[in-house]
């Protein structure tokens, strides 16, 4: 650095600058990293809990003395948590596919198509832009229940494939793709169902991956709904599961700790995996 | 662009007619049926399962359903028992203090992150991750978690004040605690996203005007307040409007309410969602329940409006 700095007058005064801001930058350093090491401890402490003997599970230890799978072996055998996780799976799968067909087309005739209505149709959408579930569970509960969705996979999936900020996203997509593509397709005589299928869907790869990540792990970790529409325990989804074991085991932090890995972890791992993607498609969902 | 485009489009139009004499529809009408037909599954869908409950929302509270779906219209009886149901305003209170807490937090703690990982690094780009962590966790899961740390006595949180020589506090147990509690835990959950949001923000600020105003002279606090905060104003406006409508009916104003307080001690956390829930599912008030829920309603779509009309539709409808 001190040769580059006696080369010229203004890198020399840049590498005084960098030299003055060396001492804070250093202390930005060490509060990130103490910042994020906060953040994340109630997940470390949780997976260390889960490996702990009942006898030191509140010790302030991160690492336990003796770690042991007894836990996850007591938690995936006394309920069937199997059942719960592919339950899940299968909902939040069927839901994340389906929405993401459907949005794309949504979001496609909306940035592209010109029909009557397209507009009204549009503006009704986005009315339903912040209504979130919880403010319209009785009268959603009372629809599923009059439409015999209750207690069904049906149940679990139909209602929440729909939701207006996927549409957005797309649309907003689309309208920046451009136009001459579609339109060498559409003067050699291809359909609109071939364009969308074949020139638009693989075009928008990058977005669709982005969605289908926070779709699935909206349904995994959603709670509400299951909670509201299901008795039979043999349709539980995971956190209901959860949730009814900490009932169940009131106190036994140990299993409730394992439980609650075995529900996390996947996420977790599915975070670390495409953390890229997904913090780069909330950074630019702001409005702007 | 799109205006652009479409003189091109027009000529491409013209052409095909010749192609397509004869039995077949013109290619407007193609674009039309096309264009319903991709619409209707996301449309009907919607109408179904969010506009019907909407609309049934607000009539249901005219209502009283019991249990097993026999509606009786009662009039405003609903809206009167509200009027004079001293938990209903418990949880008006609890919901008030909730939004006027969280939303000023979230906003000084995302923006603040943001500042702290804005340069691209390698390291930031880790620390933006880990701060971001507890969002993709699942809300019962972190209730589970915090009830774990937050134990009487035994607890990391109280084993930690001990060291301290202080007294073990009931951190959900404790009425003039329990709400505070919650709110705290709900910005370490939600901190990340709106610290994303504010990257994004800050990502549009163009470098030239810091580097002119390190030239003038201008110290960092300077350049925050006249560059960068009056330029993150449309974030700011986004981040405001979304963590209020989060604060009020975000899915962790329920699910971190029911692991953790039940709404108590002493209707301390009875935030509105999971009173209107308790009516409702606990109690089998459906209708009572619903004239709750359409007030929120009310509220919400006056906000949706708003919204759209200081954004002019926002980038919503102009990219």
């Amino acid at each position: 650095m001190a040769e580059v700095a006696s080369t010229s007058a203004s890198t020399e005064e840049d590498a005084n600058e960098r030299r003055r801001l060396q001492p804070v930058r250093i202390a930005l350093y060490v509060v990130a990293s103490i910042l994020s090491f906060m953040t994340i401890a109630p997940l470390f402490y949780m997976v260390s809990m889960s490996l702990k003997e009942t006898n030191e599970v509140f010790g302030a230890n991160l690492v336990p003395h003796h770690p042991t799978f007894a836990n996850f072996v007591y938690v995936f055998t006394q309920v069937d948590f199997i059942r719960y996780l592919l339950n899940t799976f299968f909902v939040s799968a069927v839901v994340t596919v389906v929405a993401l067909v459907f949005h794309s087309m949504a979001g496609y005739a909306l940035a592209r198509l010109r029909f009557p209505g397209r507009d009204a149709i549009f503006l009704t959408m986005f009315a339903t832009f912040l209504i979130s579930q919880p403010v319209i569970i009785v009268p959603l509960f009372i629809l599923a229940r009059a439409l015999h969705l209750l207690d069904s996979y049906a149940g679990l999936i139909v209602p929440s494939i729909f939701n207006a900020f996927g549409i957005f996203l797309l649309r907003q997509f689309y309208l920046a793709v451009p136009r001459e593509l579609e339109e060498a397709a559409l003067i050699d005589g291809a359909g609109y169902l071939r364009i969308w299928w074949s020139i638009i869907l693989p075009l928008s790869r990058p977005i669709l991956s982005a969605l289908a990540i926070l779709f699935f792990l909206a349904n995994w970790n959603s709670f509400l709904w299951p909670l509201t529409i299901i008795s039979n325990q043999d349709l539980w989804m995971v956190q209901v599961a959860i949730a009814s074991f900490r009932q169940q085991y009131n106190g036994s932090w140990n299993y409730i700790m394992a439980a609650s890995t075995v529900v996390a972890l996947p996420t977790l791992v599915m975070f670390v995996i495409f953390q890229k993607r997904i913090i780069e498609s909330i950074k630019t969902s702001g409005i702007k | 662009m799109q205006n652009r485009a479409a003189p091109a489009r027009e000529g491409a139009r013209a052409a095909a007619p010749s192609v397509d004499e004869g039995p077949r529809l013109s290619n407007r009408a193609r674009e039309r049926i096309a264009g319903y037909l991709f619409v209707a599954p996301d449309a009907i869908g919607l109408l179904i399962f969010v506009g019907g409950p909407m609309i049934l929302s607000l009539s249901l509270g005219f209502f009283s359903v019991s249990g097993f779906g026999e509606y009786e219209f009662v009039g405003v009886a609903n809206y009167r028992r509200m009027m004079a149901d001293p938990l209903f305003w418990r949880s008006v209170e609890v919901t008030v203090l909730y939004v006027v807490a969280l939303v000023p937090s979230l906003y000084v703690v995302g923006l603040g992150l943001a500042l702290l990982v804005q340069s691209n690094s390698r390291f930031n780009t880790v620390v933006r991750s880990l701060l971001f962590m507890p969002q993709t966790v699942s809300l019962v899961v972190v209730g589970l978690v915090w009830q774990v740390l937050l134990v009487d006595k035994i607890g990391l949180f109280n084993q930690f004040g001990a060291t301290f020589n202080l007294q073990s506090i009931s951190w959900l147990g404790d009425p003039r605690f329990a709400l505070f509690t919650v709110i705290g835990i709900s910005v370490w959950f939600l901190m990340g996203f709106y610290m994303l949001i504010f990257l994004g923000g800050l990502q549009d600020i163009p470098r030239e005007y810091y580097e002119a105003a390190r030239i003038d002279g201008a110290g960092a606090v300077q350049s925050f307040f006249k560059i960068t905060l009056p330029l993150l104003q449309p974030t700011s406006f986004f981040v405001l409007l979304v963590s209020t409508v989060a604060a009020v009916c975000g899915s962790q104003t329920f699910d971190l309410i029911y692991i953790m307080t039940k709404g108590g001690p002493a209707n301390s956390t009875s935030l509105a969602i999971f009173y209107i829930y308790q009516q409702a599912f606990l109690f089998n008030e459906y209708g009572y329940a619903a004239a709750m829920a359409s007030v929120l309603v009310v509220v919400l779509m006056a906000i949706t409006v708003l919204l759209f009309a200081l954004t002019r539709g926002g980038r919503f409808t102009y990219g």
